[in-house]
């Protein structure tokens, strides 16, 4: 499957090309966000650890599992050579010009993992025989589709974020599984959960996965489970490597007694249903719906319209609120309802499994089905089912055209991220570069 | 992949790259009383808006001339003239006469920048594309390659997007003029370098090798005939597209008298500030500035200027091929940076873009040339605070090298320095080509070495300007080593059967 090495030659340059691209816009518009992660750099690196998800000195409190906090621990220490006032927890919305270097130049550099993990992702894909030119080998397509996708590109390095390292890892978790190493993949992926608490949503591809593919190491003829190849040893590898993470990551909490605390801030259901920017999902239908009806209420003169609350979910504030005319949601419904839409995938690869790529697809259903029906969703969740898709769009071409379709509509829904006049250009140009490529390239790939 | 989706995808990601620049502070930012040339620019919009013609270019009450007085062709003006009526449209607090002096703010920023990207787009990229798609012969991947490299050329991009200017503009006529003399459209070719010129007087740098082209195209078809026909019409072309652009200056000849007084101001000095050229780095060994009157500067200059740019225009005039052209405005261009009078270190653009041309033929040297030429702006860059984009566009740069596999074209053959060899006939049987390579690569780290020094160290107390003079005087050793070699190319033996290009 992989190729010569002189054939690689083309991804370092593409790699390196990308990394220096996101340096030129260290100066542009950034959100909240970068606020959040210096808070979070001060508190990991002036506090001890048992004030962490205590403290609550400004509004960004500490919401990542504890992993993702000691990472931000780690970055202290080379914040201080830039400029010691951003470690001050006091020091709120502090962003001076080394602050924002060296916030930048963070996320560019744990892009790295990113990188690592595209080029494993290249070398499981398929190759077709025959020397081709570059331009339309998979492998180089897939690099670019992930490289340069719009998305992480406009999430990560214009509105701040660090989703290129923590997508790193489900990426290269992922390449393990498909090569066959899971569990490598297993450890990747608790690791990754121990980062951002987010990849929950898709848990249950890879315990419905590793039970049934690797824990029963034997298919009957047709497919189907066979019972008696069930292996404990297997079972107890996947559980103790599991469990290790986890208690490296929540022991000290736990052996403090703060659990409770940390779970309150990992989980905070007092968000509301939606965001304040709703991430067009189900619920965004629902509340239209609920919005349109108590219009009509009102006009038909079947509601009062002193009873109904003002710009309930449209005033861009983040809190609990009930519906007008529907029924109201609570975190319950929503689980059930993602539940049963992840329901027939997991059910599918239990039943039958096909191996790596089933596994791919139904880790994209759960992030679908989870993104679709999920408790106070973020429209940037949307990635988490782009960037696997890639992958399969190289490979099969209904895989392109669902791919070329989810990725559209998904990177035109994260233009509201950036509304600043001068960053509006950005978006449109690297928006239509991403477009035109995606589907020139996949249409060259999948027309032989 | 089709053509068409990869020029647009290079074209997007060389404005993308433009804008990013662009967010960065501009020359002359939060710096009162003068500012730069963004203030510059601004203050033209406004005098060209409030005041009628006939003061644009004089010292009156309204118009004080020390202030950022305007210097370039009437082309510049009727240019700001347009972008000050869509200003005041949009703010007029932008272009008021005298009250608006030193207005900054991020809606004026966005503005301006909007002015030259769209200058950019409707005049420089389009030009670059056709060229790129009709002038170079090889696969369309080599095209795509090379539009590319000629589209992330540093020096340019940071000119215009980060120090600001609308050097686009010009080159991009010029270009223009370029692209139809190639194809064959002699008149279009002289209408459009005859714009570029009235846009900015420095174009002249551009003006010997098309008039000798020209000339030397007109001669080889045949004085009594066709080429007399052909004379007539690019000369009549040349004084229409003149006159036109100065109509409205021609009514009293005091005022076209003072426009040529104010773009061409002889009583600046041979040099001011650092540049990378002869008379600065002589300026270093002996004090030419306090040893020569100006006089004889002026007529000292203008000698070498003449003696250094002569030879490859003569040589044109003679053998009027497309080829000869490119390599003559290289040297030209050439010349008349390294040996002409008052040169700002900007100029090294007027020679940057026909070695651009070169890329597909000298990957190698070319990409050597423009590097060498994005890093003698560096003074200029740090002084702006344009650092990262400096850093990160040349870097990017050198990944040219890899889009255009210039270090497989590196044979000797290829770098055509068996030249040298019959010039120096009795060198020892060295590698000349692997000389080349190591050269380059010195160079290369030389230049970095000095980027870094320049940004982390203070120079010591008694030598300020230690770091500029350094960052000069290697860049100019650097200049007048390719411009030999330029030169040399243009007199060596004819191009092999690899390189058929089209006689015109």
């Amino acid at each position: 499957m992989a190729a010569a090495p002189s054939s690689w030659s083309w991804f370092l340059p593409l790699a390196a090309g990308v990394s220096l691209f996101k340096c030129l816009f260290i100066n542009s518009y950034h959100s909240t966000d970068f606020e959040v992660h210096r808070n979070w750099l001060a508190i990991t690196h002036s506090l001890p650890v048992s004030r962490w998800y205590h403290e609550n000195t400004s509004e960004w409190t500490l919401d990542y599992p504890p992993l993702f906090a000691w990472f931000e621990f780690g970055l202290s220490q080379a914040a201080q050579h830039f400029d010691r006032n951003m470690l001050l927890v006091e020091n709120l919305n502090y962003a001076s010009p080394s602050t924002v270097l060296f916030q930048r130049l963070s996320v560019i550099v744990t892009d790295s993992v990113f990188i690592l993990a595209v080029r494993e992702c290249c070398r499981c894909v398929q190759e077709q025989r025959g020397s081709r030119d570059v331009l339309s080998r998979p492998s180089f397509v897939l690099a670019v589709l992930l490289l340069w996708n719009f998305g992480l590109f406009i999430v990560d390095h214009i509105h701040f974020q660090y989703n290129g390292f923590l997508f790193g890892f489900l990426l290269l978790s992922v390449a393990k599984h498909l090569q066959s190493r899971h569990l490598q993949g297993a450890l990747l992926f608790a690791v990754l959960l121990n980062l951002k608490h987010i990849f929950l949503y898709v848990a249950p591809a890879y315990g419905v996965f590793l039970l049934r593919s690797y824990c029963f190491t034997q298919d009957n003829n047709d497919g189907s489970i066979r019972w008696r190849s069930f292996s404990p040893l297997r079972l107890l590898a996947l559980g103790s490597i599991v469990t290790s993470v986890f208690a490296l990551s929540f022991g000290p909490f736990v052996v403090m007694g703060q659990m409770p605390q940390v779970l309150t801030r990992l989980f905070p259901f007092k968000r509301g249903l939606c965001h304040a920017y709703w991430a067009p999902n189900v619920w965004a239908l629902y509340n239209v719906l609920d919005k349109v009806l108590a219009l009509l209420g009102v006009r038909l003169k079947l509601l009062q319209e002193v009873e109904l609350p003002r710009a309930a979910m449209t005033g861009g504030l983040v809190q609990e609120f009930q519906h007008s005319v529907l029924p109201s949601i609570s975190p319950s419904i929503t689980l059930v309802c993602t539940v049963l839409s992840i329901l027939p995938a997991a059910a599918s690869i239990w039943w039958r499994p096909r191996g790596g790529r089933g596994f791919l697809r139904c880790l994209l259903l759960c992030a679908l089905g989870s993104f679709m029906f999920g408790w106070h969703v973020h429209e940037k969740a949307v990635l988490l089912a782009i960037l696997p898709l890639s992958f399969l769009a190289v490979e099969s071409r209904e895989d392109a055209g669902i791919f070329l379709l989810l990725t559209t509509t998904g990177h035109y829904s994260l233009f509201p991220l950036l509304f600043t006049p001068a960053e509006l250009l950005i978006k449109v140009c690297v928006m239509l570069m991403f477009t035109i490529f995606s589907f020139a390239a996949l249409r060259k790939l999948h027309s032989y | 992949m089709q053509t068409w989706s990869l020029v647009s995808i290079c074209v997007l990601l060389g404005v993308a790259v433009r804008w990013g620049i662009s967010l960065n502070p501009y020359s002359g930012a939060g710096k009162p009383p003068m500012f730069g040339d963004y203030e510059a620019q601004r203050h033209w919009q406004e005098v060209t808006y409030n005041l009628p013609l006939q003061e644009w270019y004089f010292n009156t009450t309204d118009n004080d001339l020390n202030y950022w007085g305007l210097d370039y062709p009437p082309l510049t003006a009727y240019h700001s003239w347009l972008c000050a009526h869509i200003a005041k449209i949009i703010n007029p607090e932008w272009v008021e006469l005298h009250k608006s002096r030193g207005y900054e703010g991020p809606m004026h920023k966005l503005f301006m920048r909007t002015t030259v990207l769209v200058a950019d787009v409707l005049i420089y990229i389009p030009a670059v594309v056709l060229y790129c798609l009709y002038l170079i012969d090889g696969s369309s991947k080599k095209k795509v390659s090379t539009l590319l490299c000629i589209l992330l050329y540093p020096g340019l991009i940071l000119i215009d997007y980060g120090h600001f200017q609308y050097n686009g503009v010009s080159l991009g006529f010029a270009l223009w003029g370029v692209l139809a003399l190639g194809l064959g459209w002699d008149v279009v070719g002289s209408m459009a370098f005859s714009l570029a010129l009235n846009y900015k007087q420095m174009e002249l740098y551009h003006a010997l090798p098309f008039f000798c082209y020209l000339l030397g195209k007109c001669v080889k078809v045949g004085l009594m005939g066709r080429g007399l026909f052909l004379l007539v019409r690019v000369a009549a072309t040349v004084l229409v597209t003149f006159a036109l652009c100065w109509l409205p200056f021609l009514s009293d000849p005091s005022q076209a008298l003072q426009v040529v007084r104010r773009i061409f101001p002889v009583a600046r000095g041979l040099f001011e500030d650092k540049v990378a050229n002869t008379w600065c780095s002589l300026n270093t060994l002996i004090k030419i500035r306090s040893v020569l009157s100006g006089d004889s500067q002026l007529y000292l200059s203008f000698a070498f200027t003449l003696l250094a740019a002569l030879p490859s225009s003569v040589k044109l005039l003679m053998k009027p091929t497309f080829w000869d052209f490119k390599l003559a405005l290289v040297n030209s261009s050439l010349a008349f940076f390294l040996f002409s009078y008052q040169v700002h270190e900007k100029s090294i653009l007027l020679a940057a873009l026909p070695v651009c041309l070169l890329l597909n033929d000298l990957p190698f040297m070319s990409i050597w040339f423009l590097q060498a030429s994005t890093f003698s702006m560096l003074p200029l860059f740090l002084k702006d605070g344009l650092l990262i984009p400096y850093a990160v566009t040349s870097v990017a740069f050198l990944l040219s090298i890899y889009l255009l596999s210039a270090l497989d074209h590196c044979s000797e053959d290829e770098l055509r320095v068996g030249a040298y060899r019959k010039l120096f006939y009795c060198l020892p049987k060295v590698d000349l080509a692997c000389g080349v390579r190591w050269k380059f690569y010195i160079s290369v780290a030389l230049m970095a070495g000095l980027s870094v020094l320049s940004v982390v160290s203070d120079p010591p107390p008694h030598l300020p300007d230690l770091f500029p003079v350094l960052v000069s005087m290697t860049a100019f050793l650097q200049f007048l080593g390719l411009f030999i070699h330029f030169n040399v190319l243009q007199f060596s033996s004819p191009p092999g059967k690899k390189r058929q290009k089209k006689t015109n």
